[in-house]
């Protein structure tokens, strides 16, 4: 117990919502649910100190013991910055929204639960130390994304995207289970910390690769790795403080914050090493490319956001480099993949939240149709303006600094001798260069075409001003924060970073101070680096200032090669090959149903009583035949063949009632007197009923029917009757416990009074049994009675109309 | 006597399945009264048909026939025949409401789930 119920806090939280947004409506409801990512924020803060000594903190409580599953919030360094970032992050979000969405107009209660939830399940992703638990809270991630971005759940394209995300983040959520229940199998634990304790044994084991994958595909779904990043640019339809929120500062980076944790484990691998490089580096390359060819705000930084997670990716996967080497130069990856992704956080953040400003002060986001807002919006302008230039790697801004440790990690790879490296390695820094330069330009194209140039305000739908103080505060944050993160990188290194690193790393360092990395803006001009970002800053300026004139080559790219295209078409054919599969044998036939029902039935009785032995005939237990029992037999079997065959209703009801008489014959013969003159009188009732009802009921007729399908028929019934014939007589062979028969026998004089065996058992010892049965005969009364009555209800009616 | 009884209700049971399959309303009503006929007769088999007098006390009678399924069967009777008034009654509604007796036309679609 303890601070682990916080994880819950937002959740219960939540329930308070509804009533504050019904019973206040003249406060907007985010002032009060801006509590709790502040509350929390400073509650987690205390723990820095802790996790600066490298410690930790565990507070658990258990939930299915038995299967070893419990709420464990685990708090060391890693756990501790995604946690700050969640909280932090989340209450600039929320103070954005308040300005952002309009209290009257907008459904604010569904907007914040959504919100809270999602708080709930990350702080519970992030902090959870069992699989089983975080696999749950992930999924919940998933689900309150899917509920954000079909906010608007009126406009199509929300929907559409909603349910993509849903699909491939869910798709990946599985596999994720996949691996985790692999990995419990191989460690026999769910909690990581074990796990990694045990991982030395894992290696070599026969689900250590697949575990792997299965892991690696919930990471590469979840934070948009090539090729399932195809969700994240139809999720920009949630609104835009969502966007800033789930889609670029946190949900996304759960990913990232998996591979992170599960580093320990599996960086032995090589599959690891070149999976989570490569993947990475791709994914930056495509995202990088594609933002230049996107003409919304938010798309351009949708793909920003794609390209920046693959670059936080590839670092990861570098940082796995250092568990096989002790070159100090493999060390610098894991700092700069946790140092990026506390920059990235704070100047895309500040991006999106530009970009809502814009969206919602001039009332578009097309980029064609922005231009020369700097005058208008000066503070907007600004904070952009530092956001894109730190995202485009330039000084005095922390982009610079991340992207230069990112050239030095790459660089480092060539260095590397295992696993081909020294084949393939240089690969890695020219492509991380070169989608640096494409970083670079789409930076540029980002602030510039929107707020420089040719003034287009007469054109736009809303006449533009400045967004007003409340808006612009959150992202003026999150922009002091970028210049101030320049300015003292090693201080963030010490209170942050280096504890995180030591959670990726805990086989290398047992303190946080051991990390050895000290970032500096300045190295000497032999450095490669430099060299490298002077290089890139001037083809990139080039590119961006004849951007016009080359931006036609994305057209080469036909449509229907897309990776969207290839979504679309996979959901159509699972849709309608679901769809036809379900036709195929849900025919809306009753008749169909019983088939399925009475096939099964036979089946299965008849495989279980030969595979149990069960068929066992004892025919000495049998009585003596009697000439009446034959004749009675031969009667009744005549009568049923002539039911079936009956042309008219009468003939049928006539035959039918035969049967009724010769059963009440047997009832003769086998000594039941009670139940022969019972059946003569129901069955004589029953006669005259069906002649009542079947004078109201058409003639007999087939329908239709195919030979096929009473052959069909035939068979299933052949099956039934023939199944039903074999348990009668393995019934009868074999007693497992003696009837209570006897009892009734001996006791009935003397505890009931009576003699009639029979009726004593029907009036006194089940005497409530009976006593239902009436009531069962009652409500049939009732039944036959109200479909009667009703009919002649609705005719009265009608006459009325008339 | 047990052999024959089985073949029987073997036998009625067939023809119930047969006609509660057919594409008539008035075939699967007349298929169900069959079916529980054969319910009584396999319950009254099942216990065994053995005894040479009724389960009425007498004195000097000592082998009776087993009581215990007579009484379970008797309420089955009773309960069979409510279900097959219901039965009935619905099938005259279905008729008057539909003008068909036809299973097949009756299917459930779309818009009828």
């Amino acid at each position: 117990m303890g601070f682990v119920l916080l994880i819950f806090l937002p959740i219960v939280a939540a329930l308070f919502i509804p009533l504050l947004f019904k019973y206040l409506k003249g406060i907007h409801t985010g002032w009060f649910v801006l509590f709790v990512p502040i509350a929390l924020f400073i509650y987690y803060a205390g723990f820095i100190t802790t996790t600066m000594d490298g410690g930790h903190k565990v507070s658990e409580l258990q939930w299915i013991p038995s299967l070893g599953i419990s709420f464990v919030s685990y708090i060391d360094g890693l756990s501790l910055l995604f946690t700050l970032l969640i909280t932090g992050i989340g209450a600039l979000v929320v103070l954005y929204s308040i300005f952002y969405l309009d209290k009257d107009r907008e459904k604010l209660n569904n907007f914040y639960i959504y919100l809270l939830i999602f708080m709930s399940a990350m702080l519970g992703v992030v902090q959870s130390d069992n699989v089983i638990s975080l696999y749950l809270f992930w999924e919940l991630t998933s689900i309150s994304s899917f509920l954000l971005i079909g906010y608007w759940n009126t406009r199509d394209r929300s929907r559409f995207g909603a349910l993509k995300s849903m699909m491939i983040t869910v798709f990946g959520g599985l596999m994720m289970l996949g691996g985790f229940v692999l990995l419990g199998i191989m460690g026999d634990s769910f909690s990581i910390r074990e796990l990694i304790a045990n991982s030395s044994s894992f290696i070599g084991h026969e689900f250590f690769t697949l575990a792997l994958i299965l892991v690696l595909l919930g990471a590469f779904t979840k934070s948009a790795q090539f090729p399932f990043y195809i969700w994240l640019p139809d999720a920009m339809e949630a609104p835009t403080p969502v966007s800033a929120y789930l889609h670029s500062a946190t949900m996304v980076k759960a990913g990232l914050y998996l591979v992170a944790r599960f580093t320990p484990i599996f960086a032995v691998s090589e599959v690891w090493i070149w999976l989570v490089t490569g993947i990475g580096l791709l994914t930056l390359f495509w995202g990088s490319l594609f933002a230049v060819k996107q003409t919304d705000l938010k798309a351009i930084l949708a793909f920003s956001t794609v390209s920046q997670l693959g670059l936080i990716m590839s670092l990861l996967g570098a940082s796995a480099v250092a568990y096989h080497s002790d070159d100090a130069i493999f060390k610098f990856a894991a700092f700069a993949a946790i140092f990026h992704l506390i920059n990235h956080a704070t100047f895309k953040g500040s991006l999106f939240m530009i970009a809502g400003i814009i969206d919602h002060e001039t009332g578009t986001r097309d980029i064609r149709k922005l231009g020369g807002l700097m005058s208008i919006m000066p503070v907007s302008f600004t904070v952009a303006f530092i956001g894109s230039m730190s995202m485009a790697g330039l000084p005095p801004f922390n982009g610079f600094l991340s992207k230069e440790m990112f050239f030095q990690s790459m660089l480092a790879l060539r260095n590397f001798e295992l696993f081909n490296f020294a084949t393939w390695g240089i690969l890695f820094p020219v492509i991380a260069w070169v989608a640096s330069v494409f970083t670079f330009i789409y930076s540029f194209y980002f602030v510039f075409k929107t707020f420089t140039g040719r003034n287009k305000v007469d054109k736009l739908p809303k006449k533009p001003h400045e967004a007003p103080v409340g808006m612009l505060v959150a992202p003026v944050i999150l922009a002091t924060l970028v210049v101030g993160i320049f300015f003292i990188p090693n201080l963030v290194g010490k209170w942050l970073v280096k504890p995180a690193v030591m959670a990726i790393q805990p086989g290398l360092y047992s303190h946080p101070s051991e990390v050895d990395v000290h970032v500096a803006a300045w190295h000497d001009f032999a450095s490669p680096e430099l060299w490298m970002t002077i290089a890139l800053v001037g083809l990139g300026v080039v590119l961006y200032l004849t951007m016009t004139k080359w931006r036609k080559l994305y057209d080469i790219q036909p449509h229907y090669l897309s990776l969207n295209v290839l979504y679309d078409s996979m959901m159509m054919l699972s849709e309608n090959g679901m769809n036809r599969l379900s036709r195929f044998y849900m025919t809306g036939l009753i008749r169909t149903y019983l088939m399925y029902m009475f096939a099964f039935i036979a089946s299965i009785t008849t495989a279980t009583l030969f595979l149990k032995n069960a068929f066992i005939v004892d025919m000495d237990s049998f009585t003596a035949v009697s000439v009446y029992g034959i004749m009675t037999a031969i009667i009744l079997v005549a009568a049923v063949v002539m039911v079936i065959l009956a042309k008219t209703r009468l003939a049928a009801i006539i035959a039918l009632g035969a049967v009724g008489y010769s059963v009440s014959l047997f009832f003769v013969i086998f000594k039941a007197p009670d139940l022969a003159l019972t059946q003569l009188v129901i069955e004589t009732v029953s006669v005259a009923l069906f002649l009542l009802a079947f004078q109201r009921l058409p003639a007999l007729k087939t329908h239709g029917e195919t030979k096929r399908n009473r052959l069909g028929n035939a068979i299933i019934a052949a099956a039934v009757g023939i199944t039903v014939t074999l348990v009668a007589l393995s019934a009868h062979s074999q007693k497992m416990i003696p009837s209570i028969s006897q009892y009734y026998k001996d006791t009935v004089a003397t505890e009931a009074g009576g003699g009639n065996i029979v009726n004593v058992i029907l009036v006194d010892y089940r005497g409530f049994d009976t006593l239902f049965e009436i009531a069962v005969l009652a409500v049939a009364g009732i039944g036959v009675l109200a479909m009667i009555r009703l009919q002649l209800a609705r005719k009265e009616a009608k006459d009325e109309n008339k | 006597m047990e052999l024959l009884m089985a073949i029987v209700i073997g036998i009625l049971f067939m023809a119930a399945v047969y006609l509660i399959l057919s594409r008539s309303l008035l075939k699967i009503i007349l298929g169900t009264g069959l079916l529980s006929h054969g319910a009584h007769l396999l319950i009254l088999t099942m216990g065994g048909l053995g005894g040479t007098s009724p389960p009425v006390l007498a004195d000097g009678v000592t082998d009776y026939a087993d009581p215990l399924p007579q009484a379970l069967i008797l309420t089955a009777i009773v309960i069979s025949f409510g279900v097959t008034a219901f039965i009935l009654v619905l099938a005259y509604r279905t008729y008057a409401e539909h003008k068909t007796d036809d299973m097949n036309l009756m299917r459930g679609d779309d818009e009828h789930d």
